[in-house]
């Protein structure tokens, strides 16, 4: 296995990584965390496939340099959301969405609330 | 473009622009915006007599504007399409007249004349609709130009009767529109042509083309209140009287009537509806809503709700005379077209005028109201006599051609539903009568709204229009034979649908 | 071609320049900078669909670099139909805009919306995959800053699932990218469309995945659609007009070209994955109608026939056989939604603003005090439900003609079924309008500008005329290669 092949198959494992915890983590700073696992991955395999004859390839490079730095002005977003969704609410993390059923459970979470 | 394009356009143009003026002007301004439906009124009569010199002289008036590729929109002005469009377009200044008194103190009317104007405009799109595609843009202006007019009060059974009214249309919306574009997908085009596409209908599968036929009748059939799809038209009696009397008894469900001519003649062909087998059904089901509406009205006592049924019942006469194979018969149909127009707009007139003036909804009110409003009263007699069929008036003129073109087809059954109808029509209608004649007047009125002022039992405005147009029934009786009469009209169709037909 | 006359060029300049000079700027010259470069771009739309009509394609290197470094915008009539779109679009919404926001305006709501077009316009220009992930990420951090823009808990709570949602949509988009550079060494889409063929390696089939599921994510179509409602529906009215009208239509314009472009190999090569896009979009109209059909707040209600509209625009996908009809409808129906549904937006934000009320029951009694704004609403509603004549009539037309066509009957149902349930909520908006108020005799409630009425009735009465006159937009999508 050629060491192109090893940073491609890393980079396949950080990104399935990252999109597991998006998905599946409840703190937003964690959530925003694993995205950048996601984007590392990706860049990762972005140069790792494009290395396999030995010489590097410069528009990978170009490519993640771009990609660096959507991923850090998408980070600042995602960050600046964060302090002030914390600062609105106190909380950290904004749970699940769904349509009707989530906000029927809403509502009744709401019922149960009421009487106390 | 010349002017043989130009006519058609301004047909369209000439109640469309004044329906978006009228919408733009402030409630206040009544003077200009009367001035504007009359003037509009006025020109559209003018325009459609030019058309009528023209189309008699075997002039082709026809406008074509490509909206997507092999789709134009198509207005076509012939024969058939004159029919409609005169009737329309004459009756529309008569209610005119009438709503401006009807409506003299209403709030919004603004917007009421608006969307009257746009319905006379959808109206006429219909009429002069060249191929399904453009029947169909205009079929659909007309539901939803109408909605805003059902539910115009604003109260809770306005809603009701608007909600039940758009239940309908748009589901048979929908099911027009499926039959419309299977048959595009099938035959290419959906160009009206006398005596039916012909060729392009040929080699299909007989099963889906009368699966198609079903989508298209039963869409048209919504507005044209064939049972079992009718259940909307005493429902959307709710709306002002006017509406009732222009929009429910002529141009709405005249359109879906309309609609069933140019399917059965000019797409499909009557001769090849024979062949397919479903032109027998057709009648069953037109005889089986005459009865039924006949039957309903009996039970009515809310006056219009009666003349709602009753229009169900005459809708299908039209629809009767179109099934019936032969030229007599369709010759009975389409001059039903214009003379069940004049009659039933004629009760709606006079209905109006004994709620607005005394208050009278129901039959039962009606005790005594022909010595305190003899002249609406008499109105009222000649239009339902009209109905019944009684000799010198309208209804008895297509009564006859209907009955004898049952007996060209060999349809002996139904001039015996004729016949069932006409006395149905009568035990419904006689009553109304002595009732107005014949019995004392209460001490007071349910509620009284205007004096009667020496001959004057109500408002001119109000009293005025059914006098015309019951004059008119008896006109049309009497003169069946002049030269431009609905009933020579009518004939001068026939002769082109059956002459393009060989026979 | 001139290169520093290119409208391709200025498509892209002019909003990253007005942008820039809003920020730095007060708020009192924002609007007038939008306002005067939307014009500018709108005039180099039109000069570009003249040019592309005449021409077929063009194209045009960024600052003279040659490829693979340079960048290469690329123009045909798809791009060209869908720039004329958000101009037109955001400069009605602009102007509606200025006078919405006349007491405050959101921070940087100037800025972010010069970004945000500009991030499209360089996305419908550009050609390769790696530029593309660029465009569609600058609209996507622009787009969720505009649904801050309220600063409520709420709309941060939307904004904050945007971002995830968007985020891992272009992450799952780049990943894509990575492998097919990889396997290809290029990410030029004409290049690519060549080079993939049906035995391509697993790491191609994936990719391809990847990408478009990213963008189905991003074009919220059920059943990733759970972002959109609080999102469109919790922003301030003309951000909401913004996003449904035109972004949504961003994600789903790169995913036709993927389609048909580089991608059209694999998907030829397996019918029956057209299927899928298809299966989702019927389940969208049916859900996003239910959802707007019983939903309790009047722009929420709007947001979910987003959904449910989106789901027509993948009901195209199994049918592009021989004609070019599958095409037609998609991008008619593109046009349709995208200027009734701004006009929609901006009508029920000046009802709301009106009445004071979020609820749909607010609406009761505007056929009387908001004539204007409610014929605005109808004839935007008379397109969605796809009644003619509008776009969204012809675009319903040619799609149910398509699925005949091809043999897919149910298609053809499910769009007609679908205008049903539109006609269900938009006519419970409308029946309520004119119900009469027992307030009515209190003090008339405040008249809004006149701004505020008219560019809705402007917008929804291009796309009723749409369907009278859309011989142009087919002519322009004539030369589009599949």
């Amino acid at each position: 296995m050629s060491s192109g092949l090893i940073f491609a198959a890393t980079g396949c494992l950080l990104f399935v990584l990252g999109l597991g915890g998006v998905l599946l983590l409840k703190a937003l700073l964690r959530r925003i965390l694993a995205f950048n696992l996601m984007g590392s991955g990706a860049f990762l395999v972005l140069v790792g496939l494009a290395q396999r004859d030995g010489t590097p390839d410069p528009v990978p490079q170009a490519m993640v340099l771009t990609g660096i730095v959507v991923a850090v002005a998408a980070t600042a977003l995602a960050l600046t959301l964060a302090r002030r969704w914390q600062a609105l609410t106190g909380r950290e993390d904004i749970g699940r969405v769904g349509d009707a059923g989530s906000r029927r459970r809403s509502k009744q979470r709401e019922r149960r609330k009421a009487p106390r | 473009m010349n002017l043989n394009e130009l006519l058609p356009l301004a047909v369209i143009a000439s109640s469309l622009v004044p329906a978006l003026l009228i919408f733009t002007l402030p409630e206040e301004s009544v003077r200009l915006r009367t001035a504007l439906n009359l003037f509009a009124a006025i020109t559209k009569i003018i325009l459609v007599g030019a058309l009528l010199i023209g189309v008699r002289g075997g002039e082709d008036y026809a406008f074509r504007h490509t909206v997507l590729p092999g789709m134009d929109l198509v207005f076509k002005v012939d024969a058939l399409a004159l029919l409609f469009v005169s009737l329309s377009a004459v009756l529309w200044l008569f209610t005119t007249l009438y709503a401006i008194g009807y409506l003299e103190h209403a709030p919004n009317r603004s917007r009421f004349f608006g969307f009257f104007s746009l319905c006379v405009t959808a109206t006429m799109g219909i009429a002069m609709a060249g191929n399904l595609f453009t029947f169909f843009i205009f079929y659909e202006l007309l539901t939803l130009a109408t909605f805003p007019l059902v539910v115009h009060r604003g109260t809770p059974q306005a809603m009701r009767g608007g909600t039940i009214y758009l239940a309908y249309t748009l589901v048979g919306g929908a099911l027009l529109l499926a039959g419309i574009v299977w048959l595009h997908h099938l035959a290419g085009h959906t160009e009206f042509v006398q005596g039916g596409l012909g060729n392009a209908l040929h080699g299909i599968n007989p099963t889906i083309l009368q699966a198609v036929f079903l989508l298209l009748i039963a869409g048209v059939g919504v507005k044209a209140a064939i049972v079992p799809l009718h259940g909307w038209l005493p429902q959307a009696m709710v709306a002002p009287a006017p509406v009732s009397a222009l929009l429910h008894a002529v141009a709405v469900v005249k359109a879906g009537a309309f609609g069933v001519v140019r399917i059965v003649y000019e797409i499909y062909g009557i001769e090849f509806v024979q062949t397919l087998g479903v032109l027998l059904p057709l009648a069953v089901i037109a005889a089986i809503t005459i009865l039924w509406g006949s039957l309903r009205a009996l039970f009515q006592d809310d006056l219009k709700k009666r003349l709602a049924y009753s229009t169900i019942s005459q809708v299908s006469y039209i629809v009767l005379g179109v099934a019936l194979f032969g030229p007599l018969g369709t010759i009975g149909g389409l001059v039903h077209l214009v003379h069940q127009g004049i009659m039933k707009i004629t009760l709606f007139f006079c209905a109006g005028n004994f709620a607005e003036t005394l208050g009278i909804h129901k039959v039962s009110e009606m005790d005594g109201a022909g010595r305190r409003m003899p002249l609406t009263t008499l109105a009222f007699s000649i239009g339902a006599l009209g109905m019944m069929g009684a000799p010198l008036t309208a209804g008895a003129v297509s009564k006859a051609w209907l009955s004898d073109g049952a007996a060209a087809a060999g349809m002996d059954w139904a001039i015996w539903v004729l016949t069932a109808s006409s006395l149905l029509n009568a035990a419904y209608f006689l009553p109304i009568l002595y009732r107005a004649w014949f019995r004392p007047a209460p001490d007071s009125w349910p509620h009284e709204e205007i004096a009667a002022r020496g001959w004057r039992e109500t408002a001119w405005l109000l009293l005025l229009p059914p006098l015309f147009t019951a004059t008119a029934t008896i006109g049309v009786g009497i003169f069946a034979d002049a030269a431009f009469s609905p009933l020579a009209w009518a004939q001068l169709i026939a002769r082109r649908e059956y002459v393009s037909l060989g026979q | 071609m001139n290169l520093i006359l290119d409208p391709l060029a200025w498509l892209i300049l002019l909003p990253l320049l007005w942008a820039t000079l809003a920020f730095v700027a007060t708020d009192r010259y924002g609007p007038r900078l939008a306002i005067a470069g939307l014009v500018g771009q709108l005039l180099c739309a039109a000069m570009l669909a003249q040019d592309v009509a005449s021409h077929g394609s063009i194209g045009h290197l960024a600052g003279g670099w040659a490829e693979p470094l340079g960048i290469r915008l690329f123009a045909d009539g798809l791009s060209a139909v869908m720039l004329l779109l958000t101009q037109g679009v955001a400069l009605a919404l602009v102007l509606y805009a200025r006078s919405y926001f006349s007491q405050a305006t959101p921070p940087a709501f100037w800025t972010l919306t010069g970004f945000l077009i500009a991030g499209m316009n360089a996305l419908f220009l550009s050609g390769d995959l790696f530029n593309l992930y660029v465009t569609l990420e600058l609209v996507g951090l622009a787009a969720v800053g505009l649904v801050a823009a309220g600063g409520g808990a709420a709309q941060i709570a939307a904004a904050l699932r945007y971002l995830l949602a968007t985020l891992v949509g272009s992450g799952a988009y780049l990943f894509g990218v990575a492998l097919i550079y990889g396997s290809y060494g290029t990410v030029s889409a004409s290049l690519l469309g060549q080079l993939i063929n049906a035995e391509a390696p697993i790491a191609v089939w994936l990719a391809a995945g990847l990408m478009l599921t990213g963008l189905l994510l991003k074009t919220a179509l059920f059943p990733f659609h759970f972002w959109l409602p609080p999102a469109h529906g919790g922003a301030p009215a003309p951000v909401s007009a913004l996003l449904s009208a035109l972004v949504v239509k961003a994600s789903f314009y790169l995913f036709l070209r993927l389609w048909l472009g580089p991608f059209a190999a694999l998907t030829e090569a397996q019918p029956w994955l057209a299927q899928l896009p298809a299966a989702l979009g019927a389940s969208a109209i049916l859900w996003g109608s239910w959802q707007a059909i019983r939903a309790d707040r009047l722009k929420v209600l709007i947001a979910y026939s987003t959904v449910a509209q989106i789901g027509y625009l993948f009901l195209i996908f199994p049918l592009f056989g021989t004609g070019a009809l599958a095409l037609q409808a998609g991008i008619l129906q593109v046009t349709a939604h995208g200027l009734a549904k701004a006009a929609m937006f901006i009508a029920a934000g000046t009802l709301i603003k009106v009445s004071g009320s979020e609820r749909v029951l607010g609406v009761a009694g505007a056929a009387v005090h908001l004539p204007v704004t409610l014929f605005a609403f109808a004839l935007a509603g008379v397109s969605l439900m796809g009644l003619p004549p509008s776009g969204g009539f012809l675009a319903k037309w040619l799609l149910i003609d398509a699925a005949l066509d091809q043999g897919h009957e149910w298609i053809a149902g499910i769009a007609i079924a679908g205008g049903l349930l539109a006609g269900i909520y938009v006519f419970r908006v409308l029946r309520l309008a004119f119900r009469v108020t027992i307030a009515d005799d209190e003090a008339a409630p405040l008249r809004p500008a006149a701004v505020l009425e008219w560019t809705a009735l402007a917008l929804a009465a291009a796309s009723i005329l749409l369907g009278l006159f859309a011989m142009p937009l087919i002519n322009l999508l004539a030369g589009v290669t599949r």
